[in-house]
């Protein structure tokens, strides 16, 4: 089985500096060959051989899932892409600031043929520091898209004051507990911040500190929050699997994200779940070490998640 | 299948290829295979109209070769040294093309629809959504366009709106039968669409782990085999009620998904190619099956096959660029 194509998706409101993010990351040298599949095409100059405009064409899986969307057009076009073999060895997916991100993310779990092919490795946006408060407040898609994310650039820092900066690193905590956030000016952050994120490898959830969770209960703005849980010890596959994947259904139109790392009792290895919506992927993937602490956890990120009965459910799978 | 009586394998000449194939035909009895880096290879020739730009689509009906590429044109050929250039969407790609009677074609590059007759006169209609397959009906000139939510009927002469047929989902490709009476989608949900077209009734083939991105008829227009699971699925069309409330056959079922299938121009033969590079031949009236070709997974699955139209040969390609023909006994 060869290498899956790596898929960052680079998400952006105008202005926020997303287009010279992008051209950073096609000119700098870094041994990757990109495709770029952008939105506006022929509207903004990229210095890439291989740009694909995009239809930005959303569509529902007739599958019984209403919340089961995906791009149409992307299908397409990675299809085509992959007919080229060796042409490049990553994939970029620009798209504008107020589109959903989901469907653009479903595609590479929900499409057989693009899964077998591609894998996503981060969600990454760019925002301007001086106008995510005010786009935060105004568009609730906003906060979607904040809560997608697997990087949150937070640019243009010089044009605020600091307090102001912790003010916007703050909300964008209490929406998303789990990104990488990276300040900076010009989008000159270091490109190993961006590419080769690998979402699956969650390592990184292990590290939220909890303070960030406690904050969002204080939050009066609870419409879209992280919800992170902790369990010692393992867990019974046998118990909680049945009760992921029914949670998963019935809460799906609220989930934005979830990200597990349950620890299933006779299992030498880690056990890994990434979802979105109705979506669960999970896959035995590295051994725990022996110096490590056995410990499930667990980050879902949504709209009205009930964390009292997600910590009692799994509690209640403790092997 | 270890007996060499039932393997057809010594006879298989294989062909020197170094990209993904998009098309294995014969045209004009050449064999010619359609790569994805722009080569055309048509018996010893080797043209390279779309220059350095990929080739996505492709499609031949014997006597004619049309292609479409990322650089938005399309070529046709009729005859080895006769390229022309019938279309050029500049710079957009083509999603699907397709070739028709009285020397028609048409393509489509997003929703944008294009019909040129055999005069090289254009008509043009926007789909509701991008157009993801088109097929002519076998008698007039009439278009099946398949999008999403539904498929279009389009004649391209005539001003009235195209007819729609609604089926929620996303249709990819589209296919008549011989008499014109069905016309069969493949769907992103991994089921098949179909419509009688006299009276319009839904007709449902579902089952398939994979999608269908591959469908042939047989010569006597009495089934429909299918690529997306692993034997080839082959509905039947005889009745008039087509395959409504019945089972489809199963033919060369190994664990490997079914990627192209061919139905031989005289006999209930089959040609099945998979996704690991093999391909088998299968009778129909008893299920009898010929090794062509063992798996190779390093050629990935077989993209193409066809028949040259006495059923003597079988040319093939795979998507990692291996190709051949078989010469029957």
């Amino acid at each position: 089985m060869s290498e899956k194509i790596p898929v960052t998706v680079l998400t952006g409101y105008l202005g926020a500096g997303k287009t010279t993010l992008l051209n950073r990351m096609l000119t700098e040298p870094h041994g990757k060959k990109f495709a770029v599949i952008v939105n506006e095409f022929g509207e903004i100059v990229i210095n890439n051989d291989l740009v694909v405009g995009a239809d930005e064409e959303v569509f529902e899986m007739n599958n019984g899932c209403i919340c089961c969307t995906m791009r149409g057009d992307l299908i397409r076009i990675i299809e085509g892409l992959m007919k080229r073999k060796g042409k490049f060895n990553a994939i970029i997916i620009e798209t504008i600031g107020l589109a959903d991100p989901a469907p653009v993310a479903q595609t590479f779990f929900v499409d057989e043929d693009i899964s077998s092919k591609a894998q996503l490795d981060a969600v990454v946006t760019v925002v301007d520091a001086r106008w995510l408060k005010e786009q935060l407040h105004d568009a609730p898609e906003a906060k979607n898209q904040i809560a997608f994310d697997d990087v949150i650039i937070i640019n243009k820092t010089d044009l605020v004051t600091a307090e102001e900066l912790a003010d916007v690193e703050r909300q964008v905590r209490s929406v998303n507990a789990y990104a990488t956030i990276q300040k900076t000016t010009k989008s000159a952050v270091p490109l190993d911040a961006v590419l080769g994120k690998n979402a699956f490898d969650l390592d990184r959830i292990l590290d939220i500190a909890p303070e960030f969770l406690e904050d969002v209960h204080g939050h009066h703005d609870t419409s879209v929050k992280s919800i992170a849980i902790n369990i010692p010890g393992d867990i019974d596959p046998d118990k909680f699997m049945p009760w992921i994947s029914e949670f998963t259904q019935k809460e799906g139109p609220n989930i934005l994200r979830c990200k597990d790392i349950p620890s299933f009792k006779n299992e030498p290895k880690r056990f890994v779940f990434q979802g979105m919506r109705m979506i669960l992927d999970g896959d035995l993937q590295r051994e725990w070490k022996p110096d490590e602490t056995r410990q499930s956890k667990m980050v879902f990120i949504g709209h009205k998640l009930n964390r009292a009965a997600i910590e009692q459910a799994v509690e209640a799978y403790r092997a | 299948m270890n007996d060499a009586s039932q393997s057809l394998t010594t006879r298989v000449e294989p062909l020197k290829a170094d990209a993904h194939i998009v098309l294995a035909t014969f045209l004009n009895d050449e064999p010619t295979l359609v790569l994805t880096d722009g080569q055309i290879l048509i018996g010893a020739d080797r043209l390279t109209p779309h220059g350095e730009n990929a080739i996505l689509m492709a499609s031949c009906d014997g006597t004619r070769l049309i292609t479409g590429g990322d650089d938005g044109k399309i070529f046709l050929f009729n005859a080895k040294d006769s390229a022309i250039e019938a279309g050029n969407e500049k710079g957009r790609w083509i999603d699907a093309l397709a070739l028709g009677p009285s020397q028609s074609i048409a393509w489509s590059a997003g929703k944008k629809v294009i019909a040129r007759d055999g005069r090289g006169q254009l008509k043009e209609w926007a789909a509701p959504s991008t157009a993801q397959g088109l097929a002519f009906a076998p008698k007039g000139y009439r278009l099946g366009i398949a999008h999403y939510n539904g498929a279009s009927f389009w004649f391209p002469n005539t001003e009235g709106k195209p007819e729609f047929r609604e089926w929620k989902g996303s249709h990819l490709d589209i296919t008549f039968s011989d008499d014109g009476r069905f016309v069969v989608t493949s769907m992103q949900e991994n089921t098949l669409h179909g419509w009688r077209l006299t009276d319009g009734k839904d007709m449902r083939m579902s089952g398939y782990p994979s999608k269908t991105r591959s469908f042939s008829w047989s010569h006597d227009g009495h089934w429909l085999a299918t690529s997306g699971a692993d034997a080839a699925v082959i509905w039947p069309f005889k009745d008039k009620d087509g395959p409504m409330g019945k089972a489809p056959r199963e033919c060369g079922v190994r664990h490997a998904k079914v990627s192209s299938v061919a139905f031989h121009p005289r006999a209930l033969v089959l040609a099945i190619g998979y996704e690991d590079g093999c391909i088998l031949l299968c009778r129909l009236s008893d299920a009898a099956e010929l090794l062509v070709r063992a798996a190779h997974k390093d050629d990935g699955k077989i993209t193409s096959m066809t028949w040259d139209k006495t059923g003597a040969r079988l040319i093939f390609g795979s998507e990692n660029g291996a190709a051949g023909v078989l010469t029957l006994p």
